[in-house]
């Protein structure tokens, strides 16, 4: 038989007696690509740092083999001595260095005393053209995109003599051109004899790309198949564990009268030439879902943060609600009209990582439980946090955990918790389920056809096209910060929606 | 059994520890002279001022800023405490007043500056600590303002008749096990395990105990200290402020994550500007025990105080990085500090030693927090 390159055989890891992994094993050949696949905390990146060394030998059970010989790392160093590198979602080059200087940080070739600049730069245009990036070695990385700067990563990899490359979501926040190139490199690399392990939640790419797809599940090892025969629904049913009869739980609701009006909104940063809200007017009805639909820049984000009071250049706009006019100054202005927001950036704009789920839940609400004094009444603020925890099913073993211990996808739902506890007219999504396992983007789906039942509009900002048509009533498109198309969502197609927001004229608005 | 105690709780009975281990060095180290009712009595004399100031510092550093103007706003606001009662002749009353409002003025003017004007604390502070220190000598041309008057004595000098000493701190237990009990049951009614019970009354048990020595100890030379019975009842104030008010879950709010707590509806700027305010108040608290120690108002009084109330508060678990800290943490901080003063003044140990061991006390106990966080 032929010896794998890689050999995991029944990896258990446990964190303080809970067990992340449960007797997980992979195999894997060079020149394949095996795709893992998982809800988010299913134990994909604890399996990952296992492998990579980051929880080194022995405080792990079960062996890993590469080329035939039992690893025992004790760092990361270690098993990129070895050929393994893995490429994380958040990258690591530092960004005020040039191309050159970030492949051969820490290999730097020459002498202490003095660096040999020639041999570094052509190995860098010969690993450039490797990965097909037209730039120059001494490029600042601050000025690639994120998508070329993957592709530095993967560079700096192929430097190290890379047998197995592990890329962890690498197109999460790539366009999709980005992602073409990515996927080519990917399957070049493939042909040229280097194995590699694919974390994605994409199930497009994986199909295209993978040899074999592992399915993990609460750390368990649910099965590993060729991707011959295999269908997106397989995977999902076999990640959640059950069949979901389809992807967008759309349920009839009611749409009721205009709530709020938006005219001439019009958003722009101080010294800039363009403005980013471009004189956008819209209208919104009661129990309505409002997609909003466009590329990374045309201007989505800015338009919520004005009916959220958040933009931080100068903002104008002629905002009715409930045919009343009303002047947003602040965040605080918004959530007293009933207007609330979940933020398209969940670390930096959500959540207070060291406090408590609860505590989190509860922070903009604060008010409603204090006395005079400002004392909290922190039995009726309890019953609120179990009542939404329990509403929202936020998976957490208590309510004063740190809500950095939750997975995205939960921290997603107490995000949204906090925005329910005020009680608003309007919410306004932004990517709501980004970053997030299926199944709990279905749970927000059912949440969010519960709300508008309830009377509740809701304006979502998406970049999953097929959110946008499988869950909007109505959508729009910008690009470059002005309104270019509104649609129903009837009949709508992905192919519409982005040759409005791409091409440069259309009629229809 | 060890997985249920939290960090936090770690991390107190480290610093008990700490200052058991303190105590049993220079107790054998001075024949016991370190443990007599008089040193003890000096000893939270000592730690009164830079507990208060710690107090106030532990809420700027937990609101992810920093205040180094501390030591001299002390020194002003004491001059200015020192002028109205020698200079001026107003009544110990008036003096306070004037005192805790011009505190709470400068630090407002701080806390203006640092969140509506968006200059870093470091800087506004530091501008502080320059020219609050000029104002100072100003006013005062330099010379040391003095004598003031006895009844402002009061404030730092004088001890509580036992009766009333007794009563309070008697009282103070009986709140505490009555707290912990209504906690127990106000957890058990929403269904919220209680497992840590023993811990919880063996934490109890230790506080009343502890404070039943004191008293015990300090009865048995001259009573309680004033300044102790102020600095006892501002720690309750501020403790009550940091866990149970909205005001206080803000400030922690704004210290884990400020632009999630703006987006959550807080009014970050008025919050921080607050918190500024605060400290100014406690600084002024100090102020006043200060000067009426000294019985004088001098030009160099409070220098470099803040540093020892940045310590007290970082020895007591605060992190610079904002969010984590508590008051009881930063008193603990300052009252290490404090024995280690005392102590070692007693062995006569070189006043440059004294400097040295206490720059490493500060190093080390950081760097174990910063180890013991890794580990887990």
């Amino acid at each position: 038989m032929k010896q794998p390159l890689l050999d995991m055989r029944g990896i258990i890891k446990s964190f303080s007696g809970v067990r992340a992994l449960n007797g997980v094993s992979i195999q894997l050949e060079p020149g394949e690509v095996l795709s893992i696949c998982g809800e988010n905390g299913s134990g994909k990146s604890t399996l990952m740092k296992v492998l990579s060394g980051v929880w080194p030998f022995g405080s792990y059970e079960g062996e890993i083999y590469f080329e035939g010989d039992l690893v025992k790392a004790s760092s990361i160093r270690d098993t990129e001595a070895l050929g393994i590198v893995i490429i994380h979602q958040e990258l690591a080059l530092v960004k005020e260095m040039t191309v050159l200087e970030n492949i051969f940080l820490g290999n730097e070739l020459g002498s202490f005393a003095r660096l040999n600049d020639e041999e570094m730069h052509r190995r860098t245009s010969e690993l450039l053209a490797r990965v097909k990036l037209d730039i120059l070695p001494d490029t600042p990385i601050r000025e690639l995109g994120v998508g070329q700067q993957q592709l530095v990563e993967i560079a700096k990899a192929l430097n190290k003599n890379v047998k197995l490359l592990i890329l962890d979501e690498p197109t999460s926040s790539l366009t999709t051109t980005e992602i073409e190139i990515l996927l080519n490199i990917v399957s070049e690399l493939k042909q040229q004899g280097i194995a590699c392990i694919y974390i994605s939640h994409k199930l497009e790419e994986v199909l295209a790309l993978s040899n074999w797809v592992t399915v993990i599940r609460d750390g368990d090892h649910i099965d590993t198949r060729s991707v011959e025969n295999l269908t997106q629904n397989d995977i999902i049913s076999m990640m959640v564990g059950r069949e979901l009869d389809e992807l967008f739980p759309r349920e009839d609701h009611d749409i009721g009268d205009l709530v709020l009006k938006v005219n001439h909104a019009t958003a722009k940063q101080a010294g800039a030439a363009r403005a980013q809200v471009d004189d956008v007017s819209f209208e919104l009805r009661q129990g309505e879902i409002l997609g909003i639909a466009g590329l990374i820049g045309s201007g989505r984000t800015e338009l919520m943060q004005c009916l959220y009071g958040s933009y931080d250049g100068h903002y104008e706009a002629d905002i009715e609600l409930h045919g009343k006019p009303l002047m947003i100054r602040s965040q605080r202005t918004a959530l007293e009209a009933g207007i609330a927001m979940v933020p398209e950036d969940r670390k930096r704009h959500g959540i207070v990582p060291i406090m408590s789920v609860g505590r989190n839940i509860t922070l903009s609400v604060l008010k409603q439980y204090s006395s005079w004094f400002g004392t909290v009444n922190e039995d009726k603020e309890s019953q609120d946090i179990d009542h939404y925890i329990a509403q929202l099913k936020v998976k957490t073993a208590s309510p004063d955990l740190s809500i950095k211990n939750l997975s995205g996808g939960n921290q997603q739902k107490a995000i949204i918790a906090k925005c329910l506890l005020t009680h608003p007219k309007i919410l306004i999504l932004d990517e709501p389920t980004r970053g997030i396992d299926v199944g709990a983007k279905y749970e927000i789906y059912k949440l969010m056809f519960a709300l508008v039942k309830q009377g509740v509009s809701i304006i979502m900002v998406s970049s999953e096209l097929s959110e946008v048509i499988g869950i909007s009533d109505r959508v729009l498109v910008m690009h470059e910060g002005r309104l270019k198309g509104q649609f129903d969502h009837q009949g709508l197609t992905q192919e519409m929606i982005m040759n409005c927001a791409i091409k440069e004229d259309t009629a229809n608005v | 059994m060890f997985k249920t105690i939290k960090t936090s709780q770690l991390q107190l009975f480290a610093m008990l520890a700490a200052m058991l281990l303190i105590v049993v060095f220079f107790s054998f180290a001075t024949d016991g002279a370190f443990v007599s009712p008089r040193n003890i009595s000096n000893l939270i004399r000592q730690t009164a001022i830079v507990g208060v100031l710690a107090i106030g510092m532990v809420f700027v550093i937990i609101s992810a800023e920093i205040d180094l103007s501390v030591g001299s706003m002390m020194g002003l606001l004491g001059g200015v405490a020192a002028i109205l009662d020698v200079w001026f002749h107003f009544p110990i009353m008036l003096t306070v007043l004037i005192t805790v409002a011009a505190g709470l003025v400068l630090g407002l003017f701080n806390g203006w500056w640092v969140a509506y004007q968006k200059v870093p604390s470091f800087i506004v502070t530091l501008a502080g600590m320059l020219a609050f220190r000029g104002i100072l000598v100003g006013l005062t041309n330099g010379a040391t303002v003095a004598p003031t008057s006895s009844s402002l004595a009061i404030v730092g000098q004088s001890y509580i008749p036992s009766g009333w000493g007794i009563s309070v701190v008697s009282l103070l237990c009986l709140g505490l096990v009555a707290k912990v009990y209504a906690r127990r049951k106000a957890r058990h009614k929403h269904g919220v395990e209680n497992q840590s019970a023993k811990f919880e009354y063996a934490k109890a048990t230790i506080a009343v105990a502890v404070l039943m020595g004191l008293l015990f100890i300090l009865e048995s030379y001259r009573g309680i200290p004033t300044p102790i019975l102020i600095m006892g009842g501002l720690i309750l104030i501020a403790t009550y402020v940091a866990k149970r008010t909205s005001f206080g879950r803000r400030i922690y709010a704004i210290g884990g994550n400020i632009e999630a707590t703006r987006m959550s509806g807080v009014n970050v700027e008025r919050t921080k500007m607050l918190v500024f305010g605060f400290n100014g108040m406690m600084v002024a608290v100090a102020a006043l025990i200060l000067t009426s120690r000294l019985g004088a108002g001098s030009p160099a009084a409070g220098n470099m105080a803040e540093l020892d109330a940045i310590a007290a508060c970082v020895i007591g678990g605060a992190s610079l990085a904002g969010g984590v800290g508590a008051v009881v943490g930063a008193i603990m901080g300052a009252l290490i500090m404090a024995s280690l003063d005392n102590g070692m003044s007693m062995l006569d140990v070189p006043t440059f030693w004294q400097l040295i061991v206490k720059g490493m006390i500060l190093l080390l106990a950081v760097w174990l927090d910063v180890k013991t966080k890794k580990a887990q």
